[in-house]
């Protein structure tokens, strides 16, 4: 029999996502994801200074805070060719950092946790075994405080907080404590399990607000710090207390420290450990099998790629064997398509764009009233679909983790050889047979949430060897911070071109901008999410979300049962859907009608 | 159950109860007795339902106020309150969601607050929906039946970036599609964390919202400009002004007036409150403010042009007078201080010999 299921809001993400689903013989056969909200950012930094259009863009989205503020001021830097002092450089990475392991940590245990922790179940743990398993899960952790607190006391403490939240309101309280499917046996972990997650749910939403102090120290705020074309605004003095100084340099070389302590003695293991419990799960949610990596952590400047220490490149076909190159100019290479989506081009709606001539017009065809189905037949989204060379790309930690491997990156293979070898290890061990997990298990939806945590560890290393680099230089005697050469507009041509291509959290992210008399009159971004949650192609297509629903098993599952949402939203979370990011429109009707008067809102 | 026997369930003391108090009193700047209110008032009030919508957003006061930044307020928030439905963390998602925010409206009808995230569009149905349903429908009717509403950040208040020059999608903030339910503006992009905490803990504390300023903001926190409460306001005094990033002033901490800081004309708590536990505020870490608190902030750039040369800023900025005669006024001090002649200051005015004011401009005023 063939039903249709829609998720409507996705909850425990950035912004609004949809899905529609068919299941037909205990397995989902179609689906579609539709972003259902949108701003139109790209056409309001028109007309504007391009030394500001980073805190227009950064606003597109505040959970990846800071990442679009990094990639316009570098799209604008490669406009002018300004080059930027290494110290700022270095504050930048160490920023990328910042954001890249607060956002996987918050995702794992905020995010995406519940789908496989039932925390209705942990009410029931022994904390005596609780403290066990913390120890097997993570010996070192004892060593280190606050995150050594393995004790059973501790675990009962835990508990009894937590069932207090849970038998509140049991019917509306935030964790659905009577509706939801707690007790499924979709939720596999053991109790005891179930107790040392929740806690370190609990740990992580404490440790993450320590962590973003690093962009304060640096862009002042977080979310959305400053930035600033040409270099950093934060002048270091040495020998002043008004600006970077030694002690502004030993905090962040404290929380860089607890990060890579977090991130390798919890968060990796954890992550690790909870899904080993789901081995048939490491054959479902691979979807599509092309994988795109910008590459970014520059040790020198944007145009010198041999010296990221995350590499650039395209796998196609889960080929490890070789990388391909992307062309960032080719207009055959990057482009973005509207065939499904609520915009329409002056070439025809089935013609893909280059974002450096990108265009686009918003045009709503959607209902307009109240509705239960959009369906695969019309255009669904506000989402754009990209390609490069036709192929759907999959971006994000698995293709970071894929591509570096693939490019013989040592610290990359390292960490993600030893993070499979105790993934396979831990599955045989909890589920008392050989799970038969491979290479091949990375392409699926826990490998993809253990590559995240992989990436974690990778990015918590590139901030020390950012951070390292900063300090030799400013031991070197040199303290500059910006390069002033282009800051005036006199200063630049009548016409130029410019991108960025750089990693975010959630994966590949491009900036072009077009500047003329010194305003811009084009800008472009092709981000992640619109990557993986797009619409399907004019060839029928379908994006990552799309594809790697299909094949999801939910045999015995009634239509109407929490359990068909939850298969749903397991793969679907394993991307991080940033939905905010994704949807950026152009214009209404193209013209623009007259600066609003500021006192008009 | 009462917040005070919530936390003594969850193991905390009274001595540590009594901390939270006094913190939250500090905050609001209360005195003994308007302390001993609070405490009085967790002691024996029901908690507060809320239902914390997200529209036009980027979630960015979400993960603000996630950071909220003493560790007792930061623990016990989400349990101080009774957060009902908020779809950025509730473990449910599609159906089951909707029907644990429903239950909760229905059951606290009248009684609830209803949190905003993010701006309305009224351009289109389709470009904002919910559940299959737009989100002016979803906020009129979550609206109607809420006792307040709170106007999380700039997009709820006025609109944000996708409220700027053209505001493609009609944009629209809370207080221009509702009337005769009490609105308060918490501004900022985002606000900030400890802000946040401290609107919230008034209305549980006092039962009725905080004395708001013309603009809807509650005036504890937005009653004074980040001028009048900048560390740097006394180079500002003294007349040393940073004049290039990166330059020997820069090093130095001094003003960034010049390099088009919206301080002068920007009502907000940075100074004071700062921001992440009190680390740094924007001009702390050398870049200027850029008005992230103020309505149509974006329709104010050039960022990096100082006020006098802002379009809508100066004296043919009628709308809002208060913030004209501040701007006035802080031009006035700029001449002031650039001819000071007293004898202490005079080496350091010779330091800003290079950088003359420009009078002109000032003049032109």
């Amino acid at each position: 029999m063939e039903y249709k299921i829609v998720v409507d809001p996705v909850t425990r993400i950035e912004g609004h996502l949809r899905v529609e689903a068919v299941a037909s013989g205990g397995v989902i056969t179609d689906a579609i994801s539709t972003g259902t909200m949108v701003r139109g950012i790209e056409i309001i930094v028109k007309d504007r200074d391009p030394r500001d259009v980073w805190a227009f863009v950064m606003r597109v989205c505040g959970v990846c805070t800071s990442m679009h503020g990094l990639s316009s001021v570098r799209s604008v830097e490669n406009a002018f060719g300004i080059d930027i002092p290494h110290n700022a450089q270095m504050v930048r990475n160490i920023m990328l950092g910042t954001l890249t392991t607060r956002d996987h940590l918050v995702h794992f245990y905020q995010l995406s946790a519940l789908d496989w922790v039932d925390i209705v179940s942990a009410l029931k743990a022994d904390p005596a075994e609780a403290s066990a398993v913390a120890r097997s899960i993570s010996p070192l952790s004892d060593a280190y405080t606050p995150w050594g607190e393995n004790s059973p006391g501790y675990f009962a403490d835990v508990q009894r907080k937590v069932k207090r939240f849970l038998e509140a309101n049991p019917d509306n309280n935030l964790f659905s404590t009577n509706r939801w499917c707690w007790g499924s046996k979709l939720y596999k972990l053991p109790p005891a399990v179930n107790l040392v997650a929740l806690a370190h749910y609990l740990q992580a939403l404490d440790f993450q607000r320590e962590m973003c102090k690093i962009q304060t120290i640096f862009g002042g705020k977080n979310p959305h710090p400053n930035y600033l074309v040409g270099g950093m605004a934060c002048a270091i003095n040495m020998q002043d207390p008004n600006a970077i100084n030694m002690e502004r340099l030993n905090f962040v070389q404290q929380k860089i420290h607890e990060i890579n302590e977090f991130v390798n003695r919890v968060y990796l293991p954890d992550a690790i450990a909870v899904l080993s419990f789901y081995p048939e799960w490491a054959s479902i949610g691979g979807g599509v099998s092309n994988y795109l990596s910008y590459g970014d952590y520059p040790m020198g400047q944007m145009n010198e790629l041999d010296s990221y220490l995350s590499k650039r490149g395209i796998v196609s076909g889960r080929r490890m064997d070789a990388v391909e190159e992307f062309d960032p100019m080719a207009l055959d290479g990057l482009q973005e398509f509207v065939n499904n989506s609520w915009y329409k081009y002056s070439v025809g709606k089935n013609q893909g764009l280059h974002p450096s001539v990108g265009e686009t017009i918003l045009d709503y065809t959607g209902p307009t009233e109240a509705y239960q189905w959009l369906g695969p037949d019309q255009p669904y989204s506000w989402i754009k679909t990209p390609r490069y060379r036709g192929k759907a790309m999959e971006v994000g930690p698995l293709a970071r983790l894929a591509v570096n491997c693939a490019a013989g990156d040592q610290g990359m293979l390292e960490i993600a050889g030893a993070a499979l070898s105790r993934w396979q290890q831990m599955a045989n061990q909890f589920n008392n047979r050989d799970c038969g997990l491979t290479y091949d298990s990375w392409f699926s939806t826990p490998g993809r949430m253990i590559a995240r945590a992989v990436d974690a560890s990778r990015a918590a290393h590139f901030m020390q060897v950012a951070f390292d680099s900063l300090m030799d230089n400013i031991k070197a005697g040199d303290e500059r911070m910006f390069n002033s050469a282009k800051w005036d507009p006199s200063s630049w041509p009548a016409d130029a071109k410019g991108y960025s291509l750089n990693e975010a959290p959630r994966g590949a992210n491009a900036h072009y901008c077009h500047i003329h008399n010194r305003k811009i009159v084009n800008y472009q971004m092709v981000v992640p999410t619109t990557w993986n949650g797009s619409p399907r192609d004019p060839q029928g297509q379908r994006s990552p979300f799309e594809e790697s629903l299909i094949g999801t098993p939910c045999a015995g599952i009634e239509e109407s049962n929490p359990e068909m949402t939850l298969a749903i939203i397991r793969t679907l979370h394993s991307f991080d859907p940033c939905m905010a990011c994704a949807v950026h429109l152009y214009d209404e009707n193209g013209t623009i009608i007259h600066r609003i008067n500021i006192a008009n809102q | 159950m009462t917040f005070y026997e919530e936390l003594k369930a969850k193991g905390y003391t009274r001595r540590q109860f009594l901390k939270f108090c006094g913190i939250m009193g500090a905050m609001m700047g209360l005195r003994q007795t308007g302390v001993a209110q609070i405490v009085e008032a967790l002691d024996t009030k029901e908690r507060v339902h809320v239902i914390w919508e997200h529209f036009q957003e980027c979630t960015c006061c979400s993960e603000s106020f996630i950071r909220a930044s003493h560790p007792l307020v930061g623990k016990i928030l989400l349990e101080l309150l009774s957060l009902d439905y908020d779809d950025l963390l509730m473990a449910a998602a599609g159906r089951v969601a909707e029907e644990t925010k429903e239950a909760s409206i229905k059951k606290h009808y009248g009684k609830y607050i209803l949190c905003v995230e993010g701006s309305i569009p009224t351009g289109s149905y389709g470009y904002c929906t919910l559940g299959g349903r737009s989100a002016r429908e979803i906020f009129d009717e979550e609206a109607r039946g809420a006792a307040a509403i709170i106007a999380w950040g700039n997009c709820a208040c006025s609109g944000c970036v996708q409220g700027a020059h053209p505001n493609p999608t009609k944009a629209r903030p809370v207080h221009k599609l509702i009337s005769g339910k009490p609105v308060i503006n918490v501004q900022g992009c985002p606000p900030i964390a400890d802000v946040m905490a401290g609107v919230i803990t008034y209305y549980i504390t006092f039962g009725r919202i905080p004395e708001l300023d013309g603009m809807g903001r509650p005036k504890m926190f937005y009653a004074r400009r980040i001028h009048d409460t900048c560390y740097r306001r006394a180079f500002f005094d003294a007349g040393l002004f940073v004049q290039s990033f990166d330059d020997e002033n820069a090093k130095k901490g001094y003003c960034l007036y010049y390099m088009g800081c919206k301080g002068p004309n920007t009502y907000n708590s940075c100074g004071i409150i700062k921001w992440n536990d009190s680390v740094s505020y924007p001009i702390q870490s050398g870049h200027p403010c850029i008005g992230c608190a103020e309505p149509g902030y974006f329709d104010q750039e050039p960022f990096y042009e100082h006020l006098p040369s802002v379009p809508g800023i100066g004296i043919e900025a009628t709308a809002d007078k208060i913030g004209a005669a501040a701007t006035v006024a802080t031009l006035a001090g700029v001449s002031v201080h650039a001819v000071v002649t007293n004898i202490q200051k005079r080496k350091l005015i010779e330091n800003n010999t290079e950088f003359p004011v420009k009078e002109d401009e000032v003049d032109g005023i």
